[in-house]
């Protein structure tokens, strides 16, 4: 039998980038808190400028919870089922410890996919077994928690569209925002004002990207050191505007958060009428019973429908919040690949740095372009950046001009080491009927309990957007001097990713959607999902910030509404 | 455990020491150390002066013929040559050694048969050990071995495509050859002066960038752990290492 533990306002599951979040409008409501986290505290101390171990090693990564339950990957449902690799980490901010840190808003046109394809294209526009839904509100909804967010945590960026006022500084296609970022951009390198002069020669509109990572001190944090191992590393000196830096600390200093370390969440338990009553996890083998009157689910996209998949009950057979049989549906991994890079007759500059360090271009993201004489709906963001580690570097294509070893390989290393460029292209990805979440018949974590099996794959849409931004991205290569450009297939099969969307989505349907536009089930109405899986659409745009905003209302609207949300005891 | 020790960073002097010892034993042992034709006489200087490896210390989890032959693998595949030392000078082997007992402890098993299988492929394909060809016949043979054509001769008994065999030790030798000193190989951060790498710093300011923009800023050649205040990693830190702490 497992513990039973005092009853708890909230419990958060999950302390990452978007629980971290939840938690500190809560807690300044005056609610008690728990967060439950798989993971450890770390500090910057744990934070070496070491390749081996973050790059190499994947130390962030290499944790026993997300790792033992990494999912399992298939292209469709007849198609053979591979292991796939956890992305993710567990620990007090999560992933927000070795992310990019890149943190956009979405753009107008992301919420409102069906309605403006249909007005500007027609109908027939929208690409064949898709379930894309425009999302239940729109840009100008989220604003306001797109604004809490780049100040909470801390976003430095160059704002393009101030109430309407185009600043061409910042990027002109962003939608109408009512303040400046709170710090200024990143510094760019020479390669990067390279870039982004052979951008403005095309006619583009270049842009400094938006980071949680503090240009200057913010908050008594440190500004960036720029040392060049931000890529799969936690900071050295906190400007790395984690949750575990950021909200977490505030949230803590009300004394109305409680966190709990190594707990590993089970399943959800629910009462006779269908409400969630608490949770079960483990810490070290020892079974507990968390008793709350709300749940956030607020692990990562592959772990909250897990959860609700295995939390199966009298009330919800299939799962938790599946009387719909929409756990799992309109899934999608953000289409990243289909990549293109370059090399250059000269040295880049790019050993120090980090990526969300760049320049953007946002000319053939979303409908920022016309799109009434080409076959797909949708773009890419084009983002160069100043990222190289040494292991990685000796990595290079050699682009046909040295073997791979040897003196002849070694005297091309000594010249190129620092002349390569990997661009890093985001596309819209869209849902469809048979890509989707399910438990894994055959793979089990070592509880016993199956793993996720992630079935997709991209389909013509996602392709064709591949090629056509690849085109892009050369022509952009080539105008700021690329002698050789090569490129990745255009997109198969859906791996795991850090960009995982859908398998809980908001709506204010109940038969195609699992939280309605606040973030709660539509069946279980304490229980709250929090993350990209809420997401109806990517974007061209890392999610992370639109999660993090999402999860500030949902955790502001709880606070607002406690009585009518939360379960009476 | 045997990992943790710390690392003995050799310092000019004792490699100038060194230099002698290391010269004759090559000499005296085998005839693939010594690649005439392919360095001039200021880089082979170049290169003993940066020959770190002492010859008299055991490998700790490869058997000493296992260690000899991957030492003379790693030779081929980034050589010492005009251009200066190469994998055998910057420890390669020895960082693949350490590591076959913590991180890549999976990769013990493909590195006894691969190594043994090269080997008997030699003798088969070329009439003598790896060990005893001349550098440009231990190129050929590493050829074979690359490209997979090795894989079905009769004898060799490679289990699995000998491709597969070469990528891995091409990517560890480029892990002991570029990665951090810490681990055991880099020695003298000869990997990172190939590269032309300015060294890890953990703090880059815009004049530094700069700097390095003109090519005038000078490696900083220090670990990670040569900065004070990091918590250390170990040689097991990898994806199966269940907690942080480590």
């Amino acid at each position: 039998m497992p513990t039973r533990l005092p009853e708890t306002d909230v419990v958060i599951v999950g302390m990452g980038a978007v629980g971290g979040v939840a938690a500190l409008p809560l807690a300044r409501a005056g609610l008690s808190v728990i967060g439950l986290e798989a993971g450890t505290w770390l500090t910057r101390r744990d934070f070496a400028p070491d390749e081996i171990r973050n790059n190499v090693r994947e130390w962030p990564m290499a944790v026993q919870k997300a790792n033992m339950e990494a999912p399992t990957v298939r292209a469709t449902s007849s198609s053979a089922t591979t292991r796939g690799g956890h992305p993710m980490m567990n620990g007090v901010g999560g992933t927000s410890l070795h992310y990019w840190a890149q943190s956009w808003r979405l753009n107008p046109w992301d919420f409102k996919v069906v309605s403006e394809t249909r007005r500007r294209y027609g109908a027939s526009r929208i690409p064949k077994g898709s379930t894309v839904e425009d999302w239940p509100f729109g840009l100008e909804e989220l604003e306001p928690y797109y604004e809490k967010i780049e100040v909470e945590v801390g976003v430095s960026g160059q704002a393009g569209n101030i109430n309407g006022t185009i600043d061409r500084r910042g990027n002109i296609f962003e939608g109408p925002r009512r303040r400046g970022y709170p710090m200024p951009p990143l510094r760019w390198t020479a390669f990067l004002e390279n870039m982004a002069g052979a951008a403005r020669a095309l006619g583009w509109h270049p842009f400094p990207g938006p980071a949680a990572i503090n240009s200057r001190s913010y908050d008594s944090r440190s500004a960036c050191m720029y040392h060049g191992f931000c890529n799969s590393g936690g900071c050295h000196v906190d400007a790395k505007n984690s949750t575990m830096v950021s909200t977490i600390p505030k949230a803590l200093a009300t004394n109305n958060l409680k966190i709990v370390t190594r707990a590993h969440v089970t399943t959800i338990e629910v009462d006779s009428e269908g409400r969630v009553a608490g949770v079960n996890y483990l810490v070290d083998g020892t079974d507990y019973f968390q008793p709350a009157k709300v749940v956030l689910l607020a692990s990562y996209t592959y772990e909250n429908v897990r959860l609700l998949h295995l939390s199966t009950s009298k009330p919800y057979p299939d799962g938790l919040s599946n009387n719909h049989g929409q756990v799992g549906r309109h899934y999608f991994s953000h289409h990243t690949g289909a990549g293109v890079s370059a090399l250059f007759p000269f040295n880049l500059g790019a050993w120090y740095g980090l990526p969300a360090q760049g320049v953007g271009v946002d000319n053939w993201a979303d409908d920022n372009f016309d799109h009434a004489g080409i076959d797909f709906i949708g773009g890419g963001n084009l983002w160069v950046y100043s990222d190289r580690r040494p292991i990685g570097a000796a990595g290079m294509n050699t682009y046909g001009r040295a073997p791979s070893w040897g003196s002849p390989w070694k005297a091309f290393i000594h010249e190129h080491a620092d002349r390569s460029h990997g661009s890093y292209l985001q596309k819209s990805t869209l849902p469809y009927e048979d890509n989707f979440l399910d438990l894994d018949p055959a793979v089990k974590d070592p509880l016993g309990q199956p793993v996720t099996r992630i079935t997709g794959q991209y389909k013509e849409n996602e392709q064709k957007i591949g090629a056509f931004i690849q085109d892009k991205m050369e022509q952009w290569y080539r105008a700021a001097g690329a002698i050789d450009v090569t490129r990745g297939p255009v997109g198969g099969t859906m791996g795991a990713s850090t960009h995982a969307y859908g398998g809980a989505r908001m709506g204010d349907s109940p038969e195609t959607n699992v939280v309605n536009r606040w973030g709660f089930s539509h069946e279980a109405p304490n229980l709250g999902v929090l993350g990209a899986c809420t997401m109806g659409t990517s974007g061209a745009r890392n999610p992370t910030l639109t999660a993090q905003a999402l999860a500030w209302r949902t955790a502001e609207y709880l606070a607002k509404n406690w009585k009518a949300v939360a379960r009476n005891t | 455990m045997a990992d943790d020790k710390p690392l003995k960073i050799f310092t000019r002097r004792d490699l100038l020491k060194g230099a002698g010892l290391v010269g004759a034993a090559a000499v005296a042992s085998s005839a693939h150390l010594a690649t005439p034709g392919e360095a001039s006489p200021a880089a082979a200087a170049q290169a003993g002066r940066a020959a770190a490896a002492p010859v008299r210390e055991a490998f700790e989890h490869l058997t000493a013929a296992e260690g000899d032959l991957l030492e003379s693998i790693v030779a081929r595949l980034i050589p010492s040559d005009a251009l200066g030392p190469g994998a055998r000078e910057a420890r390669a082997a020895r960082y693949i050694d350490r590591a076959l007992g913590g991180a890549l402890a999976s990769s013990r098993q493909a590195y006894a048969a691969g190594l043994a299988a090269l080997d008997r492929y030699a003798r088969i394909s070329r009439g003598k050990p790896f060990l005893d060809l001349s550098a440009s016949e231990q190129d050929s043979v590493l050829i074979d071995v690359e490209a997979g054509s090795a894989t079905g001769t009769p004898g060799a008994n490679f289990s699995g495509s000998s491709s597969q065999f070469f990528a891995m030790v091409l990517t560890h030798t480029r892990q002991g050859t570029f990665g951090d000193p810490y681990y055991g190989g880099n020695a003298n951060f000869i990997g990172w002066d190939l590269l032309q790498y300015p060294g890890v710093r953990t703090m880059v300011t815009a004049a530094d960038q700069q700097a390095m923009e003109k090519g005038q800023l000078k490696p900083s050649h220090k670990s990670a752990y040569d900065y004070e205040g990091f918590n250390k990693a170990t040689v097991s830190a990898d994806r199966q290492g269940g907690h942080h702490a480590d």
